[in-house]
């Protein structure tokens, strides 16, 4: 048998006995479920506003927008988080300890975060499709746009998230790069219209994914007269895949240096020493 | 009966140098200007059991990582299974076992899920005399955890979870099998059931395992050879036996003189007693002759290394040796 083979096999499986972890217990549940709550609550409170010039409920846009956040934080941070936590724990050294263990890790956190972000992508759409005005999946073409938007807009944050893993030794620091994250998806017009930014803002954040993320969203989720108050006036769809698939391009060739240098430091002593570490920490 | 074939054939073997699992030859590593390993020399025997002895910090870590591949050293010879382990693939990982010291990974997974799961990577490198992976019930079976299996592994007890790194260390039937510090921090029943599953370990299934500690009780109890690595050298070489009878030659002797205590250390005890009453008489009183055990000898190194006089240490205790 083909040990690469052999190794991808194993490491599928591996991905869906971690997803199948993740609905056994609390925190990951709570994971799936609060960003999801969190963007319904401000849906709602944003009460009858419509999209000026629309007809469209304002917590419709935020909620569409919320759901290219997800695949952001899915993959920029969850990753992230995954591998400082794995590397402190000695999880991704027992999997160098084994044969091909390395391939077989990749390819488990690939399915993993595929399944995790299916499930976190249908937890935060059902809802306002049911509860909340102007918000439905628009037709074939938009679940169409859904998809291909949701697994670019992985390809393009996972090497993200793969880099900052990789490059942060203390888990409990991940919280830190949430901060940025927000502000970005702030200035991005996740929350709110990006057309209420200065103009230098709105053109900086086109350099990043998760603008394009949202606007990808609400291409697939808001109907066709939302496009208007988007900052070209259309869905931008060409310009969607092309900024996805250049971060996805450069960051797969960047991040698996990084991971590399990552993986061959890792040995006993060095775990043992996070291990150390973690417990003289006051928090 | 002895046909030309066969005496060919003996002739061959003898013509081969000993197999041997580790080779290490002047092996040295050095961290910015401190030199930990300072030519490091030793070998390893087909399911030979080899305990490398050390205080704390003495660089048992560090050359156990170094063959494992893990780390790369700066200087010396190193061959483990035939091959370098700084260039050594995956044929070669799937020929060796780790179990290391702080192993709290995979916490979510179940006991069984786990070894099912890793032992899967070991499949293509299944051969008819060493069947790969180990079969899960079997092996559950082998460290006592069959009534743990569905339990989460962040459930188990430290001894327990120490059972289960032992389980994956060999699920792959190693040829080799390192162990760090394997009982720290066990309790002595613990630490007895342990020794005893090592011990059947090298037995059945001829495993080469290559162990440090840096306790001398663990290390007489399990090993077939020593080694004692101090001030980045092996200061001893030998079975516990062999050790304990080269210090033993030399005593120490007690008395009080006048009042005053006094002690020597001495090979020829008999004679320095003697000298003693023929220049003091009947002044002599408390006359204690003990003869110096491996445990004496050691926990000496050990108080100096870690007061610091690491070479003045390993230079006594080579002295002591010898």
């Amino acid at each position: 048998m083909n040990t690469t083979t052999n190794a991808v096999r194993a490491g599928a499986w591996r991905g869906w006995v971690e997803f199948r972890q993740s609905l056994t217990n609390a925190q990951d549940l709570l994971g799936y479920f609060l960003m999801p709550a969190v963007f319904l609550v401000i849906s709602f409170s944003v009460g009858g506003e419509t999209i000026p010039g629309t007809q469209i409920p304002a917590g419709a846009l935020i909620m569409a927008g919320a759901v290219g956040f997800l695949v952001f934080i899915a993959g920029g941070m969850t990753v992230a988080q995954i591998l400082a936590m794995e590397r402190e724990d000695g999880t991704l050294l027992r999997s160098k300890a084994v044969p091909q263990g390395m391939l077989g890790y990749f390819v488990g956190k690939t399915c993993y975060m595929l399944l995790m972000t299916t499930l976190g992508v249908a937890i935060i759409v059902v809802p306002p499709v049911l509860l909340i005005d102007g918000f439905a999946v628009q037709g074939v073409a938009g679940w169409f746009h859904l998809v291909w938007v949701c697994l670019l807009g992985l390809f393009a944050t996972v090497p993200i998230g793969a880099a900052i893993g990789s490059l942060i030794s203390n888990p409990r620091m991940i919280g830190l790069v949430m901060l940025p994250f927000m502000a970005l998806a702030m200035a991005s017009g996740i929350f709110f219209p990006i057309t209420a930014m200065p103009g230098w803002v709105q053109t900086l954040v086109q350099v990043f994914p998760v603008y394009w993320l949202g606007l990808g969203a609400r291409s697939a989720l808001l109907p066709a007269e939302a496009a208007q108050v988007e900052l070209a006036g259309s869905w931008q769809h060409l310009e969607i895949a092309g900024v996805l698939g250049l971060w996805g391009v450069v960051g797969f060739l960047v991040a698996p240096v990084l991971l590399r240098r990552m993986a061959r430091r890792e040995s006993g002593s060095r775990v043992a020493q996070a291990r150390t570490r973690a417990m003289n920490r006051p928090y | 009966m002895t046909t030309p074939e066969a005496s060919a054939a003996t002739h061959d073997v003898e013509q081969q140098p000993a197999e041997t699992v580790i080779e290490v030859r002047d092996l040295r590593m050095r961290y910015g200007s401190t030199d930990v390993l300072k030519g490091v020399d030793f070998s390893a025997h087909p399911g030979e059991v080899l305990c490398l002895l050390g205080p704390n910090g003495a660089g048992k870590t560090t050359t156990v990582e170094i063959l494992e591949g893990f780390r790369l050293r700066s200087g010396g010879e190193v061959t483990v299974l035939g091959t370098d382990p700084a260039t050594a693939g995956e044929a070669w990982r799937a020929q060796v076992g780790l179990v290391l010291q702080s192993w709290r990974d995979h916490a979510k997974w179940k006991v069984r899920e786990l070894l099912a799961y890793l032992g899967v990577f070991y499949a293509p490198h299944s051969t008819p005399d060493r069947p790969r992976p180990y079969d899960t019930g079997e092996l559950l079976e082998r460290v006592g955890l069959t009534e743990h299996a569905n339990k989460r592994i962040s459930a188990l007890s430290g001894g327990q979870r120490r059972r289960l790194d032992v389980a994956i260390g060999i699920v792959g039937r190693p040829r080799l099998l390192f162990l760090d510090e394997p009982t720290a921090g066990f309790d002595p029943e613990a630490r007895r059931d342990f020794h005893e599953l090592v011990h059947n370990l090298a037995a059945a299934e001829d495993t080469t395992i290559l162990l440090t500690t840096h306790d001398l009780d663990e290390a007489e109890k399990l090993a077939d050879r020593i080694l004692i690595l101090a001030g980045g050298r092996i200061v001893a070489d030998g079975s516990a036996e062999q050790l304990a009878a080269e210090v033993a030659r030399e005593s120490e002797v007690h008395w009080r003189h006048n009042g005053e205590r006094h002690s020597h250390a001495t090979v020829e005890s008999t004679e320095f007693v003697r000298q003693l009453f023929e220049r003091h008489g009947s002044e002599i009183t408390d006359l204690e002759v003990r003869r110096a055990s491996l445990e004496d000898v050691y926990l000496t190194m050990v108080h100096r290394h870690e007061t610091g006089q690491v070479d003045a240490a390993a230079d006594e205790f080579t002295r002591g040796v010898r």
